[in-house]
């Protein structure tokens, strides 16, 4: 096999990829997942709120 | 026994070298730029002179802010947020002790090395061959701890910052094992294992990926985390942060054949390069969003928070810079930018707008919870610092954009008769009114540290160290 042969599918190989990561984090069943995961820096306060004067 | 508090020790000590390193490295800068404008500065100091000549110093100011003022905030900010976000403890106290320890070390030998000439003459990698082994050790430890971290945390998910900072020590693991690898002959000296046009694109396959992950992967770790925080709302798109991390790094460790256009490098991997390059404008520009789209519908908080304004305006600069490193991978664009002093404008724009700007919010941010504050001393002070920055950064960069398109065009400009049509030293001349502005910015940004250093100075004062932050019980997420 000749290098442009490997280059290409290499690179049709990583497109694939590509499509496969993006269609992962948009897909509608991981959405509440997704979500949850962005209130992590958040869920400190939620259980320290009032008590702690350090909790951010 | 299960630990109940966090390791708020080693953030802090990062934290407060991050401000002293920042410090040292932006003195070191202006004393360069002002050579530049009067080249015999330093020669008045007799036999210090040598020492402190302009191909000494330079590796010591990128050395400093890059790896002291830089590493040292990305260790504080990195060792923070794993600890909050996992909702665990560092896995050692002893390891974390050793990491600051040893980076300490680095930069203290980095900074003796360096003045006397001591170099393995690799741009961003200039420490010879004993200090790289340190290095190495020290990154070692850092990643065990990290990842240990990670591996006994609470929550079940790890938070996206995390992995952008797990991304940068792996890669920088990879890239300073692969270009530092080299031949001791003594104590201080030692010879790369590569040779001619293979050394050079292995040298800039890691210069570029310093940029690429130390300079912004692992910064945008930092955005990640103290953007949500500091706007008390969760990020725009954590979806999109995750097509984000994976497009930056995939793409990211191509772009090194930029830096050797023209050069001896084959064209298909100089092409290769420019097309990588001008890819890299999708995930940057996408991160960029994700980040400044956090304030969605609290904008008015930009008006009121100066830690806001300068995370959000460290935001903007890495929107400006990263369209205009791909504009300047173009070919075409590069044989004009290419050597002049266009670079040092967007290298600036990068550094002190992006990188330093996002530190120096993120400290903010970080210093008065590690010393039990409600803020820092002064908020006044803080917003002081940001006008200062944010004016010196602009004279920085719109000097050096235009000096070095004079530059560039009066290099290439020929008579009818093809004899250039300036010498060098005519464009050298030229150069002159553009330094000043350039030497005035610097200043100006340095200012700003010493507001800093001051206002923390006073936080600590009237602070105590925090080592009682309690690790929440319950875990919901």
């Amino acid at each position: 096999m000749d290098a442009g042969i490997i280059g290409s599918a290499v690179t049709v190989l990583f497109f694939l990829l590509f499509i496969g990561i993006a269609w992962w984090a948009f897909h509608r069943e991981n959405k509440q997942k997704y979500e949850d995961a962005a209130q992590l820096p958040f869920q400190e306060d939620a259980d320290e709120a009032g008590r702690h004067p350090d909790a951010s | 026994m299960e630990a109940t508090t966090y390791n708020y020790k080693v953030v802090r000590q990062f934290a407060i070298m991050t401000i002293v390193w920042g410090i040292v490295g932006m003195l070191v800068g202006v004393i360069l730029s002002a050579q530049l404008i009067w080249p015999t500065l330093t020669e008045a100091l007799g036999p210090l002179a040598p020492y402190l000549s302009y191909g000494r110093i330079r590796p010591l100011h990128t050395n400093a802010v890059i790896f002291a003022f830089g590493g040292s905030g990305l260790f504080a900010a990195s060792l923070y947020v794993v600890q909050r976000t996992s909702q665990a403890r560092l896995i050692s106290d002893g390891l974390a002790a050793f990491v600051f320890w040893g980076w300490q070390a680095v930069i203290v030998l980095a900074a003796i090395t360096l003045p006397l000439g001591i170099t393995s003459s690799k741009e961003y990698a200039e420490l010879e061959w004993p200090i790289d082994l340190l290095i190495t050790a020290v990154w070692v430890a850092y990643a065990v701890l990290f990842f240990g971290t990670i591996v006994k945390r609470k929550t079940k998910h790890i938070y996206v910052a995390n992995w952008f900072f797990g991304a940068y020590i792996i890669t920088i693991a990879l890239l300073h094992v692969v270009n530092s690898a080299e031949l001791p002959v003594t104590l201080t000296k030692s010879y790369s294992a590569y040779a001619g046009v293979q050394d050079a694109m292995v040298q800039w396959w890691y210069g570029h990926n310093a940029v690429g992950f130390f300079l912004t992967t692992a910064f945008l770790g930092m955005m990640y985390y103290f953007v949500p925080k500091q706007a008390g709302r969760p990020i725009y798109s954590y979806r999109l942060s995750i097509v984000h991390f994976w497009s930056l790094n995939f793409i990211y460790m191509w772009a090194g054949p930029h830096h050797l256009m023209y050069t001896a490098l084959p064209d298909w991997a100089q092409s290769l390069g420019m097309v990588f390059s001008l890819m890299l404008i999708a995930p940057s520009w996408g991160g960029m969003m994700n980040g400044i789209m956090t304030l969605s519908g609290a904008w008015h908080k930009l008006r009121t928070d100066p830690i806001l304004k300068f995370l959000i305006t460290s935001l903007s600069f890495y929107g400006m810079s990263t369209f205009e490193g791909p504009m300047m991978s173009v070919k075409t664009v590069n044989a004009l930018s290419h050597y002049t002093e266009w670079t040092i404008g967007h290298v600036h724009s990068g550094a002190l707008g992006w990188v330093a700007m996002i530190t120096i919010g993120s400290m903010y941010y970080l210093i008065p919870r590690l010393f039990g504050r409600e803020a820092m001393y002064s908020v006044k002070a803080i917003n002081a610092h940001f006008w200062i920055a944010t004016i010196g950064v602009v004279l920085y960069i719109a000097s050096m954009w235009i000096a070095g398109v004079a530059q560039g065009l009066m290099w290439r400009a020929t008579n009818p008769d093809g004899t250039l049509t300036y010498s060098f030293a005519q464009s050298v001349a030229a150069m002159y009114p553009f330094y000043y502005i350039r030497l005035l910015g610097g200043l100006m940004f340095f200012s700003g540290m010493l507001i800093m250093a001051w206002n923390v100075w006073k936080t600590v004062a009237v602070g105590r160290a925090v080592d009682d932050a309690r690790i929440p019980a319950a875990v919901a997420a």
